[in-house]
């Protein structure tokens, strides 16, 4: 039996096959997050994806949600304008290492500082992949790129730190190796207000790793898996005195409850309060128990008022439709 | 509460800010730059007043890039700047054009290139204006003459936006944004705003018969609309490798504005009839342009004068007869933009006084220099 991909449904199949390469990790971000967004049943309508230049920010393009596909660098400004202009919409900004950290560098520190209310989901493969892999100020000292092709002279940007320094109300880092924990991390801050992060260090085999002896997709994907070190273990580590320099600490950097700039400019007026899964159950049995109600109301005033023959439609179990239905026959 | 009516004495800037209230624009987006931040500080105070938002943005780039956004959230948006700020714009103005948003950016105009003069006025930016983003697109351009028109015509530039989707360039200058003078501010203006698409329509990018202007779709409404500056096919889906629907893409673009030139130029005209010398101008010159007629015809010449409101799509049908029919000076505060246009029209040699360093022209010079040819 063929079951049928769960994200599938939120697909433009028509525009299918995608553009990005054979072992690229942005369709683990893809499912992370919509799996996020459908266990936390948001109003899809209400959802927009704001992208920038680059291969992460060609997803939206395959998504069936509304989209603005925008100039390089500049995601988080025009999604600032879209959140400010109608707050109902969840902004979710798709953007990578090149276009956040580097042309959009100024507009990243400035949502973050203000508190911007949106989701920002940066694919981070250390280096500029649709042009053909050049580097980026993800990319590590002494990786090879092609405009470093003896070794990345430069110090990398650390995102999520950046992120926290600046005020975001949630930071965190994850890579394509533990997908359970990018799900996990835009569920959380999809629940939350202001300017939420979430890094994924995102594999590149095609144009970075095989520049690097990391030629195929699990290459990468192991050496994430060896080479990252969860944030609580880092502290004890480093306290250790452990150099961590040649790793990548992931975890959560920030996790704070600021207002965002949405409520502060006095557009919304109550706190984004997580809704717990119960809370969405109870409500929802309660809505079904109302209709229940309704509908047996309605079947004892037909009764009363009815004809014999309405009321043997009742003993045969006939909903309100049907009996409706025979009647006007 | 909605925007200033009445009789009053305003600053051209307060004109603008307050002619965008009417338009119907509850969005602003800025960065302070001289001589146009009063337009930002008015509508900081003013936005929340009337339900709308005002944000300061980190730089220009973000300014024009949340205005686009937001009016793809539904709210009729603006940005105002000057020079070294509209340079940062040009590639949003490109993004704007391919994607059909309806935005209006006033641009108060000081003496560049560069940082250049920031407290005097210019009209060194209109050709960027017009190509000031790579590619081949079509904007509108207006250029207001006095702080009523700085109302009027920011009115003005959002109907157009909304009707052509595209974005608009009020092109003031630093003496009609800076000055004050008395206006009239109507009850109510008209107002016009892009009609939507139908809901479940796929074709978000196809124009109605006829047409050449595609409906307007708003972000959480359920169009799922896709949204991209890539070349792309009526759906939205980005088609980057096919000539055949980037060149009907790009020339729709150009074509729903130039063809409709007709409908969308405004010029004003004194005493063109008879007249055997034209005074060509826009902005700030064109009021000694006009005292300069007055002065030449009391001395037996027979000056008329043309200025141009709409400065793209250029009047070029209008500049050829006047051209036929008379000799034709350009005045401008550059070394020669509009002059190009002027000359491209009128086929002819035109006769040219420009005037930069911050001086607008004097009625003086103007009759001497006409009395020379």
């Amino acid at each position: 039996m063929s079951e049928e991909h769960p994200s599938l449904s939120f697909l433009r199949a028509e525009r299918m096959p995608h553009i990005l390469c054979e072992g690229c990790g942005n369709g683990i971000v893809v499912n992370a997050m919509l799996e996020a967004m459908v266990e936390l049943e948001l109003d899809m309508e209400k959802v927009v994806f704001v992208s920038g230049i680059g291969c992460s920010s060609r997803i939206p393009g395959y998504l069936k949600f509304d989209s603005l596909h925008t100039t390089h660098g500049r995601p988080i400004a025009f999604a600032t304008g879209i959140k400010l202009a109608n707050p109902e919409l969840e902004v979710i900004v798709i953007t990578g290492d090149g276009d956040m950290a580097s042309i959009g560098g100024n507009h990243f520190l400035h949502a973050a500082r203000r508190n911007m209310d949106m989701l920002v989901i940066c694919s981070n493969n250390y280096n500029y992949g649709m042009t053909g892999g050049q580097v980026s100020p993800t990319t590590p000292v002494g990786w090879k790129t092609t405009t470093s092709p003896y070794g990345n002279p430069e110090p990398p940007m650390d995102i999520a730190r950046v992120a926290s320094a600046a005020g975001a109300n949630y930071v965190a880092r994850w890579s394509t190796a533990s997908p359970l924990q990018i799900k996990q991390a835009v569920k959380k801050a999809l629940q939350k207000e202001g300017f939420r992060l979430v890094e994924v260090l995102t594999q590149c085999p095609t144009v970075f790793g095989r520049r690097n002896r990391l030629r195929t997709a699990v290459e990468m994907l192991r050496w994430y898996r060896e080479n990252t070190v969860a944030l609580h273990h880092a502290e004890e580590l480093e306290r250790q005195g452990v150099d961590l320099s040649a790793k990548v600490v992931v975890g959560e950097f920030a996790d704070r409850n600021n207002p965002g700039l949405v409520r502060r400019l006095g557009l919304v007026k109550e706190e984004r309060k997580p809704e717990k899964r119960e809370e969405r159950a109870e409500k929802r049995a309660e809505e079904d128990e109302r209709l229940r109600e309704a509908r047996r109301r309605i079947l004892e005033a037909i009764e009363r008022l009815s004809t014999p023959r309405v009321r043997r439609m009742i003993e045969l179990g006939m909903d309100v439709e049907k009996i409706e239905e025979e009647l006007l026959k | 509460m909605s925007h200033l009516t009445g009789v009053r004495f305003l600053q051209g800037n307060i004109a603008c800010a307050e002619g965008a209230i009417a338009a119907g624009c509850r969005f602003f987006a800025g960065y302070p730059i001289t001589p146009s931040t009063e337009v930002a500080e008015w509508l900081a105070k003013r936005m929340p007043e009337v339900g709308g938002v005002f944000i300061q943005m980190e730089d220009e780039i973000a300014s024009v890039s949340a205005i686009v956004g937001a009016r793809w959230a539904g709210r009729k948006a603006m940005t105002a700047t000057s020079g070294p700020g509209f340079s940062l714009m040009m590639e949003t103005v490109g993004y704007a054009a391919m994607t059909e948003t309806p935005i209006v950016i006033v641009d108060v105009q000081r003496g560049g290139p560069s940082t250049g003069q920031p407290t005097l006025p210019a009209t060194g930016d209109v050709l960027q204006a017009r190509f000031g983003s790579h590619g081949d697109y079509s904007i509108i351009a207006l250029s207001p003459n006095s702080v009523q028109e700085m109302f009027d015509l920011t009115v003005e530039a959002f109907n157009l936006s909304e009707r052509y989707r595209v974005p608009v360039m009020l092109m003031a200058d630093e003496i009609v944004g800076h000055m004050r003078e008395k206006v009239v501010l109507p009850e109510e203006v008209e107002t016009f705003t892009a009609p939507l698409s139908r809901r479940g329509s796929k074709y978000h990018f196809r124009p109605a018969k006829g047409s050449l202007v595609p409906r307007m779709q708003v972000f959480g409404r359920g169009y799922g609309v896709h949204v991209t500056g890539l070349t792309h096919d009526e759906r939205g889906y980005p088609a980057t490798a096919d000539p055949v629907i980037h060149t009907k893409l790009v020339r729709r673009l150009v074509d729903k504005i130039e063809k409709n030139a007709g409908r969308i130029i405004k010029v004003e005209e004194h005493l063109t009839e008879d007249a055997e010398v034209v005074l060509v101008s826009y902005g700030a010159p064109s009021r000694s342009a006009l005292a300069a007629v007055r002065e030449l015809r009391a001395g037996g010449i027979k000056a008329g004068m043309l200025r141009l409101i709409t400065l793209f799509p250029f009047p070029c049908r209008r500049v050829k007869e006047l051209a036929e029919q008379a000799e034709l000076v350009v005045l401008e505060m550059n070394l020669g933009q509009m002059l190009r246009e002027v000359e491209r029209c009128a086929r002819r040699q035109v006769h040219f006084l420009p005037k930069i360093g911050g001086e607008l022209h004097t009625p003086e010079e103007v009759v001497r220099f006409v009395k020379k040819l």
